[in-house]
């Protein structure tokens, strides 16, 4: 017996499993982040002190960073409409260009670390900066392992278009449904951290 | 459904028959991709850590019984620290670890990824569970947590020693034990996140033609509540563990204030964190993770109930509104573990208040179990003795937990014996009970074979009445005023002289309770391969997973099941026999 | 897989529009914050402009505008119930002060800099 519903919907529930599936994981993410920025809301409540985020941090550089970032989920939709019209080509583009603006993402974010550590300004230093470290760390991790993911259905993993395309887009909307939820978890951190 | 099978199904399962033939040792047996084999992974694993998690508190009650005496025999075991008598770290480290190993690395692994993994899938009539592969990477992400958790007692300073909710700030200038507590957390809460979005994928989209949700058996609503609370409030958890971690490595102040002094001086740290705020994130989860143990057990006994009753569950619409508002509620009662605070009145009263209105979805599922006794013809096999146990050791540890959950009272009962024994009843002859109730009911499926009656009788009888040896005097010398994790059980204060006594009694009667699971233990084994055979549906039950091969093959069903009624028809009126099963087409339309 | 060739066209264009939206908005919001609103203010408007951001999104980006399944609009509605409760945490400890006020600590910081 095959698993049923993987690439077609069950009709009472209206979804297929990958997608349901990847929603009640991010149903879950929600709440990890909620429990950090629940943490950054008690800790600044009850700071006697804290430090505009501008101070500290380079909003130029954090906004060309939410910028890059949003373009890249701009491109992952379009990977995604491109496999629904049948444009292997156009995916490919699409997809490389998601990948690569994730991999400027991080290299312009560890700029900042390098930046950070060699101003001494580590996470110890004070409550702003270990809220800034662990916040944009796991945001961070987060981002690699889109890229890992992205970076394997451009890859080895486009194959399956030619056997299964149905699946396969299936896959690639799972990942950009993620990749959407990563940038939107930025939409939030980048005022809150460096603006306000 | 078989005449309409199309070729294309023919030809994937031959193809599917052909690779459970290629499979090597390590595919079928260790990286398997079956829902039964890791079910099987899971119970094994989980019911090693209840042994050892078992062990570690028989050893602490050797203090308690008779403190600072050498332990016989296995006290030139325990390290140097320990040859004369328990040193006082170690017994912290052996609460803490016993509550986390209990709680994290048996229970709930045995009851929602051993019994959800094997039993979950074939009620619901599918071949395997949604992701097959996430389901091998829960199995073993959780295996890495544990494996972390065990090492942990061999780094140097032992194992965590800050009790198993790790307050800050204690916990973050413990040794570093704790630091591998912490890590092992986070494998654990990730396995249990892959975990839960297969239990809630699976439930939700595979169910057999048919299986409508009001025919899903109780066990199956038990599992899929119980995976939401998984999903939703665990990650808050993981959330404070990476930033205990970070406390803890990267010398931030998350958990820790300002202004700290110890033994060795003030504290180089930034300071500014609030140590109340782990204890709101850990209690989010772990006030539904209460639940998370008490569910599928409430699953179990519903299944074993109205299988040996012969009628059906009293209710099932109600029962199936109570544990769904009851996970619902479990959301927003976490403060009331935290009454003594200092949070306010206003919070007080209001987590006091959901704390009552959660108590009556209790009840309610507890009355409808009950009620479902009247009126059958009861069969006493091991599994319905445990089942049948089950319901007033939960009431005891229910109604005790009541005063718990009113401030008042909680100020003289908080931290005290009270609070052990109130939620041992819960979770050791309540939970635990059902859980063997499980392994009992459900072992002929998986292996073809029964347990031996008489030892499981004597297994139960014994268990049964030690167990009511070790927890019934926590309440008194609770309610005496004997705190929870004194190390020589009280021996120092004069308010608790009159009651030190009890802790012998404790003692012995947890020790007999070891001696009885050696029973299990042996009739667990020796039932594989000697025990009686029976066929596929030997308790004569109703739901789906009698219907397949005992045991079932790779794929589960020999032909696709279709469901044409509710999960408990025992004794339907004008049938020919007393229980009519789901997978059975109506003789009316045939 | 149901959309057809036209619906993807029409998604297409749609997600022009959200990209263009998004553009503008995290210009808005950095522009914003120049502003001297004082802290309270700043904070509300900063959150206005994330939630529009993040809604376009969800909504647009992630289909959640098209979405039908009640199983999984219900799952994300009770997400945002649980998420909501989680962000109650930092008040619980101040509802015996509703009414005293409390000045932000960042008033303090913007104070020191006047000095």
């Amino acid at each position: 017996m095959e698993i049923p519903y993987t690439v077609a919907e069950r009709p009472d529930t209206g979804v297929n499993n990958v997608k349901l599936g990847i929603w009640l994981f991010l149903a879950s993410e929600v709440m990890l982040f909620g429990g950090l920025f629940s943490t950054y809301v008690i800790l600044r409540l009850g700071g006697t002190d804290w430090p505009l985020g501008s101070d500290i941090l380079s909003v130029p550089i954090g906004t060309f960073n939410t910028a890059v970032l949003i373009g890249s989920s701009v491109t992952m939709v379009m990977a995604h409409a491109s496999l629904k019209m049948n444009q292997f080509d156009q995916f490919k583009k699409y997809m490389g260009l998601t990948v690569l603006l994730a991999l400027v993402f991080l290299t312009v974010k560890s700029y900042e670390y390098f930046d950070k550590i060699s101003h001494g300004d580590l996470p110890s230093a004070s409550t702003f900066l270990a809220i800034y470290w662990t916040m944009t760390a796991l945001h961070g991790l987060h981002i690699i392992g889109g890229v890992v993911v992205n970076g394997y259905f451009w890859g080895p993993g486009s194959k399956m278009f030619h056997s299964r395309p149905e699946m396969f887009a299936n896959r690639v909307e799972a990942a950009g449904l993620y990749w959407h939820f990563v940038d939107l978890v930025w939409i939030f951190l980048f005022p809150v951290l460096y603006l306000l | 459904m078989e005449n309409v099978t199309t070729a294309e199904q023919v030809s994937h399962a031959e193809h599917g028959h052909d690779e459970h033939h290629e499979l090597s040792f390590l595919q079928s047996y260790v990286f398997s991709l079956d829902h039964k084999v890791i079910g099987i992974q899971y119970a094994i694993t989980a019911m090693l850590f209840l042994l050892l998690g078992f062990t570690l508190m028989m050893i602490m009650r050797w203090q308690l019984a008779f403190p600072y005496t050498p332990i016989p025999v296995i006290g030139g075991l325990l390290g140097q620290n320990n040859a004369q008598f328990i040193a006082p770290e170690f017994y912290n480290s052996l609460g803490a670890m016993h509550g986390t190993i209990m709680v994290f690395l048996g229970v709930v692994p045995l009851a929602v990824g051993g019994f959800g993994n094997y039993v979950l899938p074939l009620q619901i009539g599918a071949p395997d569970m949604a992701f097959p592969r996430l389901n091998m990477a829960s199995y073993w992400t959780f295996f890495c947590g544990g494996v972390v958790m065990f090492a942990s007692f061999f780094v140097p300073g032992g194992a965590a020693n800050s009790g198993w909710t790790s307050y800050a700030p204690l916990s973050v200038i413990a040794t570093e034990g704790q630091t591998w507590w912490l890590v092992g957390m986070i494998f654990l809460i990730t396995s249990s996140l892959l975990g839960s979005v297969n239990f809630i994928v699976t439930t939700l989209q595979l169910r057999a033609p048919g299986l409508s949700f009001m025919r899903l058996p109780f066990f199956v609503w038990a599992q899929l509540v119980t995976s939401f609370l998984l999903l939703l409030a665990f990650p808050p958890l993981e959330a404070a563990g990476v930033m205990q971690l970070m406390d803890r490595v990267a010398d931030t102040s998350f958990f820790m204030p300002a202004g700290l002094v110890t033994g060795d001086g003030p504290l180089e740290i930034s300071g500014g964190g609030s140590p109340l705020l782990w204890q709101h994130l850990f209690w989010f989860l772990a006030h539904p993770e209460v639940y998370v143990l008490i569910l599928p057990a409430m699953g179990i006994v519903a299944e074993v109930l109205a299988n040996n009753t012969r009628k059906p569950l009293w209710g099932y619409r109600v029962l199936v509104a109570s544990v769904i508002f009851l996970g619902f509620m479990s959301f927003i009662v976490w403060a009331h573990h935290m009454f003594m605070t200092g949070m306010g009145t206003t919070m007080s009263s209001f987590f006091q208040t959901t704390t009552m209105i959660i108590s009556v979805p209790s009840v309610v599922i507890l009355s409808a179990l009950l009620i479902s006794l009247y009126g059958g013809s009861i069969r006493y096999p091991v599994p319905m003795l445990f089942a049948l146990a089950f319901l007033p050791m939960f009431a005891i540890g229910g109604l005790t937990g009541l005063p718990l959950g009113l401030t008042a009272p909680d100020l003289h009962f908080h931290d005290t014996y009270y609070v052990i024994g109130h939620f041992h009843y819960v979770v050791a002859p309540g939970t635990i009970f059902a859980l063997f109730a499980g392994i009992y009911y459900w072992y002929p499926k998986a292996t073809g074979r029964v347990m031996s009656e008489l030892l499981g009788k004597i297994h139960f009888w014994g268990s049964f009445i030690a167990i009511q040896f070790v927890f019934t005097p926590m309440f008194i010398t609770g309610l005496a005023g004997m705190n929870r994790r004194l190390y020589d059980g009280g021996l120092e204060y004069a308010h608790l002289q009159e009651v030190v006594g009890w802790n012998a009694t404790m003692s012995y009667g947890a020790w007999t309770l070891g001696f009885f699971q050696i029973f299990f233990i042996f009739n667990f084994f020796w039932s594989i391969r000697n025990g009686k055979k029976v066929d596929d549906n030997p308790w004569k039950a109703t739901t789906l997973e009698w219907q397949a091969p005992s045991p079932p093959p790779h794929g589960n069903f020999t032909s696709p099941p279709e469901v044409h009624r509710g999960p408990y028809e025992y004794s339907v009126p004008g049938a020919d026999k007393d229980f009519t099963m789901q997978g059975e087409a109506d003789p009316a339309k045939a | 897989m149901s959309g057809s060739h036209d619906d993807t066209q029409h998604h297409i264009s749609a997600y022009r529009k959200v990209a263009g939206a998004l553009a503008v908005l995290t210009v808005v919001t950095v522009l914003a914050s120049y502003i001297e609103v004082g802290v309270a203010l700043g904070i509300v408007l900063a959150l206005i402009i994330a939630t529009t951001k993040g809604s376009l999104v969800a909504s647009v980006f992630m289909h959640l505008k098209d979405e039908k399944s009640l199983w999984l609009t219900g799952t994300l509605i009770l997400t945002v119930v649980f998420w909501f409760v989680l962000m109650l945490i930092p008040i619980m400890g101040r509802m015996d002060n509703v009414g005293t006020y409390k000045p932000l600590p960042n008033a303090n910081a913007v104070a020191h800099e006047a000095h």
